[in-house]
């Protein structure tokens, strides 16, 4: 997942790369930094702000790491889901348990169904539906996808996903 | 000057597209130094052979006003054993259930030493590794272009303009009638059915449309592309093929409300054959409008290529059936 974190550095030599060693060391992918030397906090440290890449489960040990090298984390925040996709269905959509479609997706715990708009024209006509899903990766938006087409087959849904060039 | 004696196997709309190339062309031809002369035109009802070379513009005529070239009664592989060429421009209509008389046309003409150039998927979506070891046997060269996207260079591309690039995948409409009735229905708001009828009274889609809606014909030009660019040994059985028959008009105003339109996308990978409707971008080079086709080469080296032209229609397909002579005689 990506993390956006302010942090605080003492403006003493070294300070950056204790903040960030802990980061590589549990293998975060470091997107942006930015270095604010010329300001201060009221209490007379350097503001940085950090966004990088980490596995989920890392977080909490990687906060652990900076406070015992005397890194002060000022704000964290969390983006869980990264890539978003969408994706179409056609059939009986809601004869078939609209609420068992999603929840396929949703039970992954990597994915999410976040929207659905569904247009059914007659009684007894195939509706259709799009779905947005976000996922906390790439790879796990695929997976997802992949789910659903499983699920599309035993209910007879035409799943239309996206070109490969808009998920890799 | 490089003399060549060509025949015409199979005189539909593509034959007579290449016939009216050739007249067109000649010059343009002799000036790459081929002298070519068609010495015989063969079509389902017999033949005309002529070793002095044929009046194309008489043949078309007759064509026209009698239903045939026919004057001896030949069929075109009795031509091709028969009548001594060099080239067979093999452009009978296509049988994907056996390869029908294309195959035994082309297996033919490799026995007789001669290259062959075609525009006919079926005998190379059936029997593409066969006829690969045919034409290196004989030393003559098998060429199909045309085969796959029309007038779009794809084929040729690959090999010749992109070699040393490995190809990661192709993706694109291989198919001008799925994208007419699929962009037309967005035009129109129109059903699927509408969309259908109209594209079959305009001539795009045949009276029995399976071949085109059900994604039949993407898939075996998918299964070519796999043989000639990915060098498998792929059958259409491998494909994994989805039409558009049902995709609704509800669908592609939600797709449209999200940015995207339905395209019927043919995919070749490695590890994956499929045609299925795909959501395209509207902004993204896929999402061509028309009849037209359109394909994404990804390489290792040149990034994506994309590239896109008419798909069909007796000219365009005579100009990747020229484009293909020419390259047997200009090395």
């Amino acid at each position: 997942m990506r993390v956006s974190m302010d942090i605080e550095l003492k403006d003493t030599p070294g300070q950056l790369l204790l903040a960030l060693n802990p980061i590589s060391e549990l293998k975060g992918n470091l997107k942006s930094i930015v270095h604010h030397h010329e300001e201060r906090t009221p209490r007379s440290t350097i503001p940085v702000q950090l966004v990088f890449e980490i596995e989920p489960a890392n977080l909490e040990v990687l906060i652990g790491r900076l406070e015992e090298n005397g890194i002060g984390v000022a704000r964290v925040d969390e983006k869980r889901f990264t890539a978003h996709g969408a994706v179409l269905l056609i059939g009986h959509i809601v004869h078939t348990d609209i609420q068992d479609t999603i929840d396929t997706i949703d039970k992954t715990g990597f994915a999410e169904v976040v929207n659905i708009s569904l247009s059914m024209p007659q009684i007894d006509m195939r509706s259709s539906a799009s779905l947005k899903i976000d996922a906390v990766g790439k790879n796990e938006l695929h997976e997802a996808i992949s789910v659903l087409r499983q699920v599309a087959i035993k209910k007879d849904l035409l799943v239309i996903e996206p070109i490969e060039a808009e998920i890799s | 000057m490089r003399k060549v004696r060509a025949s015409i196997i199979g005189f539909g709309s593509v034959g007579q597209g290449v016939a009216e190339v050739l007249l067109k062309k000649g010059d343009e031809l002799k000036s790459l130094g081929i002298d070519l002369d068609v010495v015989a035109i063969a079509d389902s009802k017999g033949a005309e052979v002529n070793l002095a070379g044929i009046d194309l513009k008489a043949a078309l005529g007759r064509k026209r006003e009698f239903g045939t070239v026919a004057i001896d009664n030949l069929t075109g592989e009795d031509v091709i054993k028969s009548v001594d060429h060099d080239i067979v421009i093999e452009t009978t209509p296509t049988d994907i259930e056996t390869g029908g008389i294309g195959l035994v046309n082309m297996v033919a003409a490799f026995e007789f030493g001669r290259h062959v150039v075609t525009s006919n998927k079926g005998p190379l979506a059936l029997k593409y590794r066969e006829l690969v070891e045919a034409a290196n046997e004989a030393d003559r060269k098998l060429l199909f272009e045309a085969t796959v996207g029309g007038a779009m260079p794809i084929i040729n591309l690959v090999r010749d303009t992109l070699a040393g690039n490995e190809i990661l995948s192709v993706e694109g409409i291989l198919n001008g009638t799925c994208n007419y009735i699929l962009t037309r229905m967005m035009e129109e708001h129109a059903s699927y059915e509408q969309m259908l009828a109209e594209s079959q009274e305009l001539g795009i889609a045949e009276t029995d449309p399976t071949y085109d809606v059900e994604g039949i014909d993407t898939a075996c030009k998918l299964v070519i592309l796999a043989n000639s660019i990915f060098n498998q040994d792929a059958t259409y059985q491998d494909v994994d093929v989805t039409g558009i028959t049902k995709v609704t008009l509800e669908s592609l105003s939600l797709a449209y409300d999200e940015g995207y339109v339905i395209k019927l996308i043919g995919e070749v990978k490695k590890d994956r054959l499929r045609v299925s409707p795909r959501l395209v971008p509207a902004s993204h080079p896929l999402a061509v409008g028309g009849t037209l086709n359109v394909a994404s080469v990804c390489t290792d080296l040149a990034g994506t290529i994309t590239v896109t032209g008419r798909g069909a229609g007796s000219i365009e397909t005579a100009s990747a059936i020229l484009s293909d002579i020419v390259s047997i005689y200009k090395d």
